[in-house]
């Protein structure tokens, strides 16, 4: 079972390494939305160390709304969707480390990026600290969730919109516990129970939304 | 359904009469009030009926029936309207009230998201064309949305709350007069009975429009006569 997880990650990741400007393009989407704020709101530091925590993570959000068309776009149109519906392992593990490989692939790097861009933002150490933490907690929490709306449009026309309008919505607890904490940090309230609430939305998203997409999968390859 | 139909008709027309000439004027927030008989039924129902969407979806999807996922669709513009209609009779409320039109409190974000989920589930369900794919994803979004209401409403909670407490509890009755608390009341079955017609009525021509290639839709007597 573990095997067919480990040989999912692999092969992901793989074929993201093949393709590096998907993986790319979703960074630099990411840096670019982050850059464009200061542009529309001006270079005054109070204003902009404000709205730092809140910019990252609507960029972070938006980033992977935009990598997840592909999540299961490629496997669906060369048959190999259907054959991992009908392999023996339970869909669960499957659809688990499709979205641990997307997550590596796509999700990993805005994390490793945030903070130089919280430099941009002039937050101190402690607060580029806790954007850290907050997004490593809570971006693998988005890419499950927005597995299932991937799983959902598959094939579709307009599918990248689509995700979009399902999944946004779905993602707001994470938006706000994730955005929270840095602010709780900044003006000094402490980030711990934002923190904890990211952690318990991850749980919660790890055990539920793989068997919602496992459920989507199989209604939208019928 | 006719009865449902002249249900509401009578229910809503009482409703506003009474709203309007009946209930008495409110000593601190004075005439401007008198929206919450529209305001606050629409918002119960907005909630209830994607409840019982999420239901219906669930049924259709346990025991794999054609109607139950109908209703759902059925149910769905139903709902996305009396949401619409809860913000916006809100914002007419707080305008005078708070002095704004909107603010991010928990509760209308919360209701606006709701409102979002609505239009995902119209969306997905309009983008798929086949019906029973169609049916299936929407009753899997509908249930999804539906475990994630109470996360999306506390953690909107905790984030902000400006909204004033309800005023209506089943544990606590009601803090407010009665001839309001009943005008409120035939308001709610107004818009019920309105949602069961609306809702039956759209369901009909569903069904109708899904099997216009079968016999018994030929055969009926309104097919027959062109």
């Amino acid at each position: 079972m573990f095997d067919a997880f480990r040989a999912i990650v692999v092969r992901d990741l793989v074929l993201a390494m093949r393709r590096k400007s998907d993986v790319f393009s979703t960074l630099f989407f990411f840096v670019i939305v982050v850059s464009l704020f200061p542009l529309g709101i001006g270079p005054e530091m109070n204003t902009l160390r404000l709205i730092a925590p809140g910019v990252v993570w609507v960029a972070a959000l938006l980033a992977s709304m935009l990598a997840l068309e592909r999540l299961f776009a490629a496997d669906h149109d060369d048959g190999t969707l259907e054959q991992m519906l009908l392999a023996p392992q339970p869909l669960f593990i499957l659809v688990l480390g499709k979205v641990a490989a997307h997550w590596l692939a796509t999700g990993l790097p805005l994390v490793l990026m945030a903070p130089l861009l919280g430099l941009q933002y002039d937050l101190s150490v402690d607060a580029l600290t806790i954007l850290l933490y907050s997004l490593l907690l809570g971006t693998p929490a988005l890419s499950l969730i927005g597995a299932i709306g991937a799983a959902l449009t598959i094939g579709l026309r307009g599918g990248g919109v689509l995700v979009s309008l399902l999944v946004l919505p779905l993602c707001i607890p994470v938006l706000i516990f994730g955005a929270g904490a840095v602010e709780a940090n900044v003006s000094g309230l402490g980030e711990r129970g934002h923190i904890f609430m990211l952690g318990a939305l991850l749980v919660l998203s790890l055990l539920l939304a793989p068997l919602a997409t496992a459920a989507a999968l199989r209604v939208s390859a019928e | 359904m006719p009865w449902f139909s002249a249900a509401a008709v009578v229910l809503i027309g009482v409703g506003l009469y009474m709203s309007f000439f009946v209930a008495p004027t409110d000593y601190k927030q004075g005439e401007g009030y008198r929206i919450i008989f529209v305001h606050v039924p629409a918002a119960w129902m907005s909630m209830f009926i994607y409840v019982v969407m999420a239901l219906w979806s669930g049924i259709g999807l346990v025991f794999n029936t054609r109607l139950s996922a109908m209703m759902a669709q059925a149910l769905a513009p139903t709902g996305a309207m009396f949401t619409f209609i809860a913000l916006w009779t809100g914002a007419f409320w707080g305008k005078p009230m708070w002095g704004a039109w909107w603010v991010w409190d928990a509760r209308l974000t919360s209701e606006l998201i709701l409102l979002f989920l609505y239009i995902g589930f119209i969306a997905l369900q309009g983008a798929i064309d086949d019906n029973r794919r169609a049916d299936r994803a929407g009753a899997i979004l509908a249930l999804v949305g539906v475990v994630n209401i109470p996360i999306i409403y506390y953690s909107v909670k905790w984030w902000n709350t400006l909204h004033q407490g309800a005023s209506v509890s089943i544990t606590k009755g009601s803090s407010m007069g009665e001839v309001m608390l009943i005008t409120m009341l035939i308001m709610t079955f107004g818009f019920w009975a309105y949602s069961i017609a609306v809702a039956l009525a759209r369901v009909r021509s569903i069904i109708l429009e899904r099997d216009r290639e079968s016999t018994w839709v030929s055969q009926l007597p309104e097919m027959r006569t062109r």
